[in-house]
């Protein structure tokens, strides 16, 4: 490509300008996602996260208390501080804060800026100080309880772990975690078990029929899913597996074995012949074969079916919507999260992409380390 | 008694006949090579012989016993594949004990037969390296020692030498003739398409061309009595010049006009019935020499000449019968070119052939 | 744990049967059914070699033929009964579901899907793996684009929820009609079919990847000779692209293609998901699923009706791979 011909620099320009686009524009998303999981939960609602790093303005009330007022000069006066107030102590560790507005009302906390008067109802006025410093003076003196101040200060940036460990103690994902595991080991490595033989058989053995058994296998790659629930729920229950881990096993085993039988097929007939012929002269029966040359060899697309198989189990929910029990001992991840939290959590948007974090950490981590292989089995599996 | 004997074998695909009526007998400690144009079944005839392609019709047996149908491990042969089929996941020590393994022998037994096997090849420092830490010449001395080790009645060799670079290709040849020296009881059967391979290493060569063997014979015989045009043609480089023309003289000696004008006499004997016999007279680029004399072969008009250093290869324009026709001459001539050369050649080295079969071999 | 401890259970019982089985079947065959040597060797080792393909393919067959074959039949069957699965109705289940207003929506909806799915996310992945075949950074951009392959479907819709959200503070949708000057903010999974195209976007996010990945090692199959060859003949980048090497990856693009077409028939989670099939999003799988437990017969109808829209695309797949294997 690099050819002088070709070579233009404003054009190289324009493409990396082009790429930096995309990438951002597919990336962006998961940012927000991302970066929304380790926010406070108020603070989610205040500020887009892709103002996170900056101070949030968020509102807060101070009870003043008149047991600290004093007579000056014939009028009742309190000094004190907006941040001392025990309730915002978790907000502000230090006592320190920015006041940027103040009210007298809660339906209009921020009513006036900082340093103005402020006409309190009962008589008497307010002001705050841009550092908290509030002073009240009234002609009568306070009885019972002071004025309610309310008080629009920043707050600086917080970032915590909390939904993380809301997400995993109290909204039962943990169990679901488990769950979820459970349902995607034994799924990924049956079928590739089974698949192995079966590609071996159709790629080296000769037997009539078999162009017919490749062609059958093929179009059953393509069978929606969805023909197989009804008809395979009740075969389950009928024979006793009903909705269970067992059951979800079996079909995703069965739902699997087109690509798997395709994609290592499609492999193994790459194999040099000749390797295969040569230990068929060293006296290698087909099992030997299969073992001891064929097997070692075809690790690369062996590790690329278990990486799709384990991403699609993992990340399905049709399947476990229907092959599962509904209850929390079965829940997989993507069950709870579509049908427990995006229902009972809607407003809470830190639990939610705390939530999809946790479920989707494992297939990025996996996803991250093994794209060689991801890439080699889609290309095997797609381009012939 | 015959180490390996074919009686009337046959490949068939469906119906299409790839080889038919192959017989030939191959003696304890020869070295066979079977050579001929790509796609005429040499490499078939060596897979059915090591039992990886179904005999479809005819016997073969080693050692007396018919083979047909026994299993390739069973054959008493080892081959050696052209792209060596080394087993990528296993060390050249792996490699060579795979089928010892499989056969389930002792462990000492194996470790013997490696050992022998790697010493005689020299690869005693490669034992333990993958087949990708190899070069080429290193694998294809593995793939022959992976036969070695097996100690087979009969080493099949599958065009070996094919994926090795010219000068390698030299060496390796010459490493595979003194293997045979230094084995003179083992038979081998080897494949190629490279007739100096085949000169070189056989004691014997099988040309093959057309479904069937064209002939069978030491490198000599096919070089200076080849049986058919075919042979003569395939054998030696360039080619051997035909030219069409008609026996005038018979006898011990036998005289042919030549339809391009030219008269030769040859050394082959013929009958008074074969005077008038259309016949193709054979002769070599390499036997032709120029000369003044009136009594010449061929007369034309040199066209193209390729100095070669060593000799040089006139290309003659070609003449009224439609032939055109190559000579060989020792030293440089490049001043040749555009000028009218008769030639001529030793009637000792001439060949006929009638209806593509030659003179020599009538019965 | 103990669903854990059953998993691995599962495994170890599974692995070892499955190893077992074809270890056994094998060990039979060559020593006890047609044994390799005595008077019939050559005959017997024949036939065992005849026998032992379908040893090897059987577990697989069996499986296949039970979860993806039987289904089929099985499902078209039990479309053909009513609600409680006792009364034969012939085709009534297609009948009702024709005459029902949300089932045309459905179809209608599916049938966008299949146009502007595949179509974006194949032509964004060409272009995509075009542009980055160039950098030398392109490796990581394409694993940025390519991540979205690796998070489920409700993983997604999570994270687009985000992006769609009503509130200013969360969507980054309305975020930005703020930035320019908008007065309300508005849910645009609610606006009537604009926001089907919003959940598409999800997938075509996901998809396209997948789709670039196969394109860029198409685009590098390419023999670098017709390139530079079209150079020489005075081609610009642009011709380069569309009539060089589009027309030499052809086949690629059909096959990438089909395959998100067959992926968009068979997605639910995004649409249960964002919007539970509400607000006139409803496409086929999920209007499935909203029978699914209530009345099989319309379930297995609606997912006939799958069946048949896939059919094309099964039988030209079929016919690839026949060409190939002959």
């Amino acid at each position: 490509m690099d050819s002088i011909a070709g070579k233009k620099s404003r054009l190289t320009w324009a493409v990396n300008i082009a790429v930096v686009l995309l990438v951002i524009l597919w990336l962006i998303p998961t940012i927000g996602l991302f970066v929304s999981s380790f926010r406070d939960r108020d603070q989610i609602s205040q500020s887009g996260w892709w103002v996170a790093p900056l101070p949030v303005e968020l509102t807060f009330r101070a009870r003043v208390d008149p047991r600290d007022q004093r007579e000056e000069n014939g009028r009742f006066v309190i000094e004190g501080n907006v941040f001392d107030e025990p309730a915002n102590a978790e907000r502000f560790p230090e006592g320190q804060g920015e006041v940027v507005n103040f009210g007298i009302r809660g339906a209009a906390p921020a009513e006036f800026p900082v340093g103005a008067v402020a006409e309190l109802r009962t008589g008497g006025t307010l002001s705050v100080a841009r550092d908290g410093a509030f002073l009240v003076e009234a002609p009568d003196a306070f009885e019972r309880r002071g004025p309610t101040i309310y008080f629009e200060a920043r707050t600086p940036p917080q970032f915590t772990l909390r939904n993380y460990w809301t997400v995993l103690t109290a909204d039962g994902m943990d169990r679901a975690f488990v769950n979820t595991l459970t349902v995607t080991i034994p799924a990924t490595i049956i079928p590739i078990l089974i698949a192995a033989f079966a590609a071996y058989a159709l790629a080296w053995m000769r037997f009539p029929g078999r162009a017919l058994l490749i062609a059958g296998i093929v179009g059953l790659l393509v069978v929606p899913l969805q023909l197989a629930l009804v008809p395979l729920l009740r075969l389950h229950t009928s024979i006793g597996i009903g909705q269970s881990f067992m059951g979800i096993w079996l079909a995703h085993t069965g739902f699997g074995m087109p690509l798997a039988i395709y994609l290592l097929r499609n492999y193994m007939v790459g194999l040099p012949r000749d390797i295969i012929e040569s230990a068929r002269v060293d006296g290698a029966t087909d099992f030997q074969v299969f073992t001891k040359i064929v097997l070692p060899l075809s690790f690369p697309a062996l590790a690329s079916f278990a990486i799709f198989q384990f991403l699609w189990t993992w990340n399905d929910l049709l399947v476990a919507k229907v092959f599962l029990p509904s209850g929390p001992d079965f829940q997989v991840m993507t069950v709870k999260i579509a049908d427990d939290l995006i229902g009972s959590r809607g407003g809470d948007w830190g639990i939610l992409a705390g939530a999809a974090f946790v479920s989707i950490g494992v297939p990025l981590v996996v996803f991250f380390t093994l794209q060689r292989y991801l890439v080699r089995g889609l290309l095997a599996g797609s381009v012939k | 008694m015959a180490e390996l004997k074919l009686t009337g074998v046959e490949k068939a695909y469906g119906d299409v006949k790839v080889l038919s009526d192959i017989n030939l007998e191959i003696g304890t400690g020869e070295l066979v090579v079977f050579v001929g144009p790509s796609g005429c079944g040499k490499s078939t005839l060596l897979r059915m012989i090591a039992g990886l392609e179904q005999i479809t019709g005819g016997t073969l047996e080693i050692e007396g016993m018919v083979m047909n149908d026994v299993h390739p491990s069973q054959r008493g042969i080892a081959m050696v594949f052209q792209s060596y089929a080394l087993y990528p996941h296993m060390t050249v020590r792996d490699n060579m004990a795979f089928a010892l393994k499989i056969a389930k022998k002792s462990k000492s037994e194996i470790e013997e037969a490696v050992t022998r096997a790697a010493r005689i090849l020299q690869l005693d420092p490669l034992l333990d390296r993958l087949p990708k830490e190899l070069s080429g010449g290193q694998r294809q001395r593995v793939a022959i020692g992976r036969a070695i080790v097996r100690d087979p009645r009969v080493y099949l060799f599958d065009e070996p030498l094919s994926n090795l670079d010219a000068a390698l290709r030299v060496a390796t040849r010459i490493e595979i003739a003194q293997l045979k020296e230094s084995m003179p009881d083992s038979t081998m059967i080897y494949v190629t398409h490279d007739q100096v391979e085949a000169m070189t290493l056989a004691s014997r060569i099988v040309v093959l061309a057309n479904g069937g063997i064209a002939q069978v014979g030491t490198p000599m015989e096919l070089y200076t009595r080849p049986e058919n045009e075919f042979v003569a043609q395939f054998i030696g480089s360039p080619a051997m010049n035909l030219l069409p023309g008609r026996i005038t003289e018979t006898g011990a000696q036998t005289r042919v006009a030549l339809e391009g004008g030219g008269e030769a006499r040859v050394a082959i004997p013929t009958t008074d019935n074969d005077k008038d016999m259309p016949v193709n007279l054979g002769v070599r680029p390499e036997d032709l020499v120029a000369s003044d004399d009136p009594d010449y072969l061929y007369r034309g008009k040199v066209e193209i000449t390729e100095a070669l250093g060593e000799l040089t290869v006139l290309y003659f324009a070609t003449d009224a019968s439609g032939t055109q026709i190559l000579a060989k001459l020792p030293g440089i001539h490049s001043d040749m070119r555009g000028k009218n050369v008769s030639l001529k050649a030793d009637p000792e080295r001439l060949q006929l052939f009638h209806q593509g079969r030659s003179l020599l071999y009538r019965t | 744990m103990t669903p854990m401890l059953q998993g691995l259970l599962t495994i170890i019982v599974g692995v070892s049967a499955c190893v077992g089985y074809f270890y056994a079947a094998n060990l039979f065959l060559d020593k006890v059914l047609f044994p390799g040597h005595g008077p019939h060797a050559g005959r017997n080792i024949n036939r065992a070699n005849r026998i032992r393909p379908w040893i090897f393919l059987f577990p697989a067959l069996f499986v296949l033929g039970l979860y993806l074959v039987y289904p089929v039949v099985g499902s078209f069957y039990r479309s053909l009964f009513d609600r409680s699965g006792a009364e034969f109705i012939g085709l009534g289940n297609y009948v009702a579901l024709f005459n029902a207003s949300d089932f045309r929506i459905s179809v209608f909806n599916n049938l966008l899907w299949i146009v502007v799915v595949p179509a974006s996310a194949t032509f964004i992945g060409l272009i995509a793996a075009q542009l980055t075949d160039r950098l030398t950074w392109g490796n990581i951009a394409k694993s940025m684009i390519f991540m979205p392959m690796a998070i489920s479907f409700v993983g997604a819709s999570l994270i687009w929820k985000f992006v769609y959200a009503n509130n200013p503070d969360i969507g980054l949708i309305n975020a930005l009609r703020f930035v320019f000057g908008a007065e309300r903010s508005v849910d645009v999974i609610q606006i009537p079919f604009w926001n089907n195209f919003f959940l598409m976007m999800i997938l075509i996010w996901i998809k396209t990847g997948f789709a670039m990945v196969i394109l860029s090692a198409a685009l590098r199959g390419i023999p670098e000779e017709t390139i530079e060859a079209a150079i020489i003949d005075g081609a610009n980048p642009w011709q380069v692209f569309f009539r060089i090497k589009v027309p030499q990856i052809m086949g690629t693009i059909v096959v990438v293609w089909t395959t998100i077409t067959i992926l968009v028939l068979k997605v639910f989670d995004i649409v249960y998901t964002m919007t539970g099939g509400n607000f006139g999003t409803e496409i086929l799988p999920s209007y499935m699923m909203s029978y699914m437990f209530r009345d099989d017969g319309r379930a297995t109808a609606v997912a006939f009706v799958i069946m048949i829209l896939v059919l094309p695309v099964m039988i030209w797949n079929i016919v690839q791979a026949r060409r190939e294997v002959q």
